[in-house]
């Protein structure tokens, strides 16, 4: 695998998560987190490209907590793996680089 | 050994200093034989427009710096296309000339080429 990027902005108030969806590839892995746990909802801007780039074999993670703090749990999309923070960690071993796109 | 480094430039230039940073980084990362490359894409490509005339806010001039990169050996200036096309940036407005246009595919492939990336 490639480049694991981080996302931890919302996709309603801020365009990061699409930037990274047009650049990302499918070795690639998408994690979300912080208050990018917001574009994990099926309702969020970029729901549908997020499906798109997983069925062309994006794995796309979002951290757990995060997700439970907000309150998302039982609004979470289809294929979005929740991963908890061990799992984050060994997500930046499996992956070459990390990209923040803070 | 050296490692393969990319600066990842997304920020406009003046409202923060994260702009400058990165160029800083670069420059002084080159002093010490590093393969550096940078890319500028979303609001970053402004920092590329050779109209600016900074000294009307009193900070020192961004397109100023950046023909320091290749005084400095950093040949591998990167520009994400899309960028300069969703902001009606033209190449011919911006302050260098030896830029590498990249499509989407382009910048993920040089992402995966990395063994470091630098976000600003």
């Amino acid at each position: 695998m490639s480049t694991l990027h981080t996302i931890n902005k919302s996709p309603f108030a801020n365009n990061t998560l699409f930037s990274c969806l047009k650049i990302c590839t499918e070795s690639d892995g998408v994690l979300l987190l912080e208050d990018g746990v917001f574009g994990t909802i099926t309702s969020a801007p970029g729901a549908d490209e997020l499906q798109l780039l997983i069925q062309r074999g994006v794995k796309v993670f979002a951290l757990i907590n995060d997700i439970k703090a907000r309150g998302l749990e039982e609004k979470l999309a289809p294929n979005i793996e929740p991963i908890d923070y061990n799992t984050f960690v060994q997500l930046t071993l499996d992956h070459r680089c990390v990209q923040s796109w803070y | 050994m050296n490692k393969k480094i990319l600066l990842i430039s997304r920020q406009a230039p003046y409202g923060t200093s994260t702009a400058r940073e990165a160029i800083d980084i670069a420059l002084a990362a080159s002093v010490y034989d590093q393969d550096i490359g940078i890319l500028f894409m979303d609001d970053g490509v402004f920092q590329l427009l050779k109209s600016q005339q900074s000294q009307n806010i009193d900070q020192k001039n961004i397109a100023s710096i950046l023909p320091a990169l290749a005084l400095y050996g950093i040949e591998n200036i990167y520009v994400h296309q899309e960028s300069l096309d969703a902001r009606t940036i033209r190449t011919n407005e911006l302050v260098l000339d030896d830029l590498q246009l990249l499509n989407n595919k382009d910048v993920g492939q040089l992402l995966s080429q990395q063994d470091q990336l630098m976000s600003f």
